[in-house]
């Protein structure tokens, strides 16, 4: 881990008293609902120890134990977001710059509220604004952000593999945000975190384990999808069994190695899903000829009334957004109960800010 | 000197203690060199007063090695390559002779442009000939003017780094070159097919999430290539192949006697498509790395006579270019300096030498008997000659140009590669001729390195360093 500067090295600046960011163990509101045990985080993360690995670009950098270190982490986050100032000094001093080199306001939203709940400050590069547009290579760009002295990279890049790359130019820890068509790696985390949280809601709070005995299915654009591939990996470190449902023009040429099932036929598995995880369809495929028409793909496998009807009656619905209603989700169905849709949401910032503590932390709160 | 513009005057040279190897086989022996010609080939020569020793104890000596394919950038490139650093190159690799492919700006596609390029070639450091492109401007429209390139020398024509699509035009091609005394060189590629893919089609670019390019692109259109050159009777050859299925239909096309000739690279024989795990676009090159089992059939093709070359497809790009994201860089490797090295760690060395084994993508060689040094010059050397017609004493205006390929004897050209199989080295990008750095040998551990090239009796690379 770098130093980011002189004075704000980790575990010297003394804590200032600043009421937004007074130590929520000195400042714990007794009365903040959901804080069932005021401090729980605080000792959770105090001592916390940086892992061995300094960058998240894949969900096979966590592995199962990782994977279950995040929701951890997260389940004391939740508990943070849930006070009346939900921001905690964790990473006070420390800088993360959030590098998009392709539009998505949300997912950067979500890491930089996560920052800042963590008292990180925050830097924003987006191609809005960028050098980029100027023919300013990804290399220079990234050493030209790294050298202001920062502590984390988060970045989005429309090319699978440059946050790896970026990890041989830059000395802080890179974080993929989601590359092409590689994978997403927080996204599957948080989609890891959200059913884990509905189990337990189901279960009267108790947590599970892992995601064993359940039957998960992935509908869509797989072959073009980052966050099938990292769910596909989070999933089946976690135990669960993992059916890839998409027409053969929008499955991976090869599924060699990868712990899965794939069928063509949404509806002769439907019943027995205890999760089905639905993918965007971009437009862009019709004109590279993988499918006939929007309208067919909805006819095929659009999770319509009818086919959630068929769902078993506690079947979670799931989407990493944006959700095109009419084409992979009719309209009712997005707003059922069983969506856990604005959960995955709500859970992107808690689970992120898992992720940068796991991998910025150093346990001084 | 047989060369119509000597840079330096090189006295009487004896290549000493070596073991000679060409199409005849291998022997003990010394090699002398005087005017430009092998003057004596014997057991042991006596050292005449004055004259320069090459110690090549320990070591092969060979023939000069002809590269069919390198892009040497110039005109239009040459912040990538030029025909003089890229001649630097392929001394240093051991090469005597080197075709310039036709992908430059403006493509060599008219007499003017190859004059130029082979005037700059007189200069070089070995024998510069040159590819004619196909189709004006490589565009795939309209023909060059075939007869006047080959009334230049220019004796191989392709569009290369793009594949003839249109298979009316390449049948036309073909009608047109026969009796012209040349050989239409195809790159085996359908862009339909290859849809933009930017590494192989498989279980690599599927996890990696990189679009793909299925080895179809190239059978296909090797199987309508293969088709024309029966109609057409026309001969042809075949770049850079790198599937199990076109070594295949390679095989099946000589048994029914097309007359078609095919090389494959040094990359292909060496590396799988596994390296792009990196995401480093060192490993991004067309046709892409594919699997370990094409690697295998490559090897087992060259080992069998079905592949006549190899050729390094030495495709030099600015290293800013090689630092965009794998989908964006460009594609290409260098080749020349590592090409020998690399081939004989693949196909001959005792054991897996390069650094890495599968994880890194180097094939390891799984049994199999090691392939001969007669046998592995044949593919560097002499075939390759013949394939290009250098392999016979010609003139080019006032310039006399000595035969390629051997063989070693009294009266033969002297373009001779002397080659130490014994050298283990790491390949370090920043220390090659090349203008450019992107060999995807970089760090990595190779056997065998060249000592000493001599081109039409001038010693331009001695104890491994380019002497101009």
């Amino acid at each position: 881990m770098r130093a980011p500067g002189t004075s704000t090295g980790t575990g010297v600046t003394p804590d200032t008293g600043d009421a937004e960011l007074g130590t929520p163990r000195a400042t714990g509101s007794p009365d903040s609902e959901g804080a069932s045990s005021p401090g729980a985080a605080e000792d959770l993360l105090a001592g916390y120890r940086a892992p061995a690995v300094r960058h998240l670009l894949s969900v096979a950098d966590l592995g199962r134990d990782g994977i279950l270190e995040i929701m951890r982490l997260s389940d004391a986050f939740a508990e943070v977001a849930e006070r009346p100032i939900p921001k905690v000094p964790a990473l006070r001093g420390r800088t993360v710059a959030t590098v998009f080199m392709e539009p998505s306001t949300r997912t950067r939203l979500s890491f930089e509220t996560a920052a800042k709940r963590l008292s990180a400050d925050v830097m924003t590069f987006t191609v809005a604004t960028s050098a980029s547009v100027k023919g300013e290579s990804l290399r220079d760009t990234v050493e030209t952000i790294d050298a202001m002295g920062i502590d984390a990279m988060v970045i989005r890049h429309h090319a699978s593999g440059a946050p790896l790359r970026v990890t041989d130019w830059v000395g802080a820890s890179v974080i993929n945000a989601g590359d092409g068509t590689h994978e997403h790696p927080t996204q599957a985390l948080l989609d890891c975190y959200t059913i884990r949280e509905a189990l337990t809601a189901r279960r009267d709070g108790e947590v599970p384990a892992d995601l064993r005995g359940l039957r998960i299915a992935i509908v869509g654009d797989i072959k073009h999808s980052r966050v099938a591939r990292s769910d596909v990996l989070a999933f089946a470190a976690l135990g669960a069994e993992v059916v890839l449902v998409a027409p053969p023009t929008l499955l991976p040429a090869s599924l060699e190695g990868w712990p899965v099932s794939a069928t063509g036929d949404l509806d002769s598995t439907i019943g027995d899903l205890d999760v089905i995880y639905l993918l965007r369809i971009q437009s862009e495929r019709l004109g590279e000829v993988l499918l006939p028409s929007l309208d067919e793909y909805h006819w095929r496998y659009g999770l319509t009334r009818a086919r959630a009807d068929a769902l078993k009656p506690d079947a979670l619905i799931m989407h990493p957004g944006p959700m095109i209603r009419g084409v992979e989700i009719s309209p009712e169905v997005a707003d059922m109960p069983a969506s856990l849709v604005t959960r995955q949401v709500r859970n992107g910032v808690v689970v992120r800010m898992a992720v940068l503590f796991h991998l910025l932390g150093s346990g001084v709160m | 000197m047989a060369r119509g513009n000597p840079v330096t005057q090189v006295g009487e040279i004896v290549l000493r203690g070596g073991t000679l190897v060409d199409e005849t086989g291998e022997r003990r022996g010394d090699v002398l060199v005087r005017d430009g010609r092998i003057a004596a080939v014997e057991e042991a020569i006596d050292v005449p007063e004055g004259a320069t020793v090459l110690d090549a104890g320990g070591c092969y000596v060979g023939p000069g090695l002809v590269d069919l394919h390198a892009h040497l950038r110039e005109p239009g490139g040459e912040v990538a390559e030029t025909v003089e650093s890229g001649s630097r190159a392929a001394a240093l690799g051991g090469y005597t002779a080197v075709v310039a492919m036709p992908n430059t700006e403006p493509a060599i596609d008219s007499a003017a442009v190859a004059r130029d390029v082979l005037a700059l070639g007189e200069a070089a450091l070995g024998e510069i000939a040159v590819a004619g492109a196909i189709t004006v401007g490589r565009r795939g429209e309209r023909l060059v003017p075939m007869a006047e390139l080959a009334a230049l020398g220019v004796r191989l024509f392709t569009d290369d780094g793009r594949g003839v699509q249109h298979g009316g035009l390449m049948r036309r091609a073909l009608e047109y070159a026969s009796g012209l005394g040349v050989v239409l060189a195809e790159h085996c590629e359908d862009l339909q097919l290859a849809a933009g893919g930017h590494m192989n089609e498989g279980a690599w670019s599927s996890r990696l999430g990189i679009a793909g390019q299925p080895a179809l692109a190239e059978e296909v259109m090797l199987a309508r290539d293969l088709a024309l050159a029966r109609l057409t009777g026309a001969p042809m050859h075949f770049l850079h192949l790198s599937t199990a299925g076109a070594v295949e239909m390679i095989r099946r096309a000589k048994t029914d006697g097309l007359a078609v000739t095919a090389e494959v690279t040094p990359h292909h024989l060496a590396l799988c498509d596994a390296a792009v795990a990196s995401y480093d676009p060192v490993y991004k090159v067309n046709p892409p790395l594919r699997t370990a089992s094409d690697v295998a059939a490559l090897r087992a093709g060259v080992a069998n006579g079905t592949i006549d070359a190899i050729a390094t497809d030495h495709a030099p790009h600015a290293p800013e270019r090689k630092e965009e994201p794998f989908d964006e860089a460009p594609a290409g490797m260098l080749g020349l300096e590592t090409a020998f090295a690399v081939a004989y760690s693949a196909l001959c060395a005792s054991s897996a030498q390069a650094d890495g084994g599968a994880d890194q993508g180097w094939v390891p060689r799984e049994g199999g008997t090691a392939m001969s040094m007669t046998d592995l010059f044949a593919l560097l050397s002499w075939q390759p000659a013949r394939i290009a017609g250098l392999d016979r004493d010609r003139r080019r205006g006032q310039v006399s140009l000595g035969a390629q390929g051997g063989p070693l004897r009294s009266g033969g050209a002297a373009n001779l590669t002397v080659f130490d199989p014994s050298v283990e080295w790491v390949v370090d990008p920043s220390h090659l001729a090349s203008r450019s750095r992107n060999s995807p040998y970089g760090g990595r551990r190779l056997t065998g390195k060249v000592r000493h090239t001599v081109f039409a009796g001038e010693i331009v690379v001695r104890d491994g360093v380019a002497q101009r």
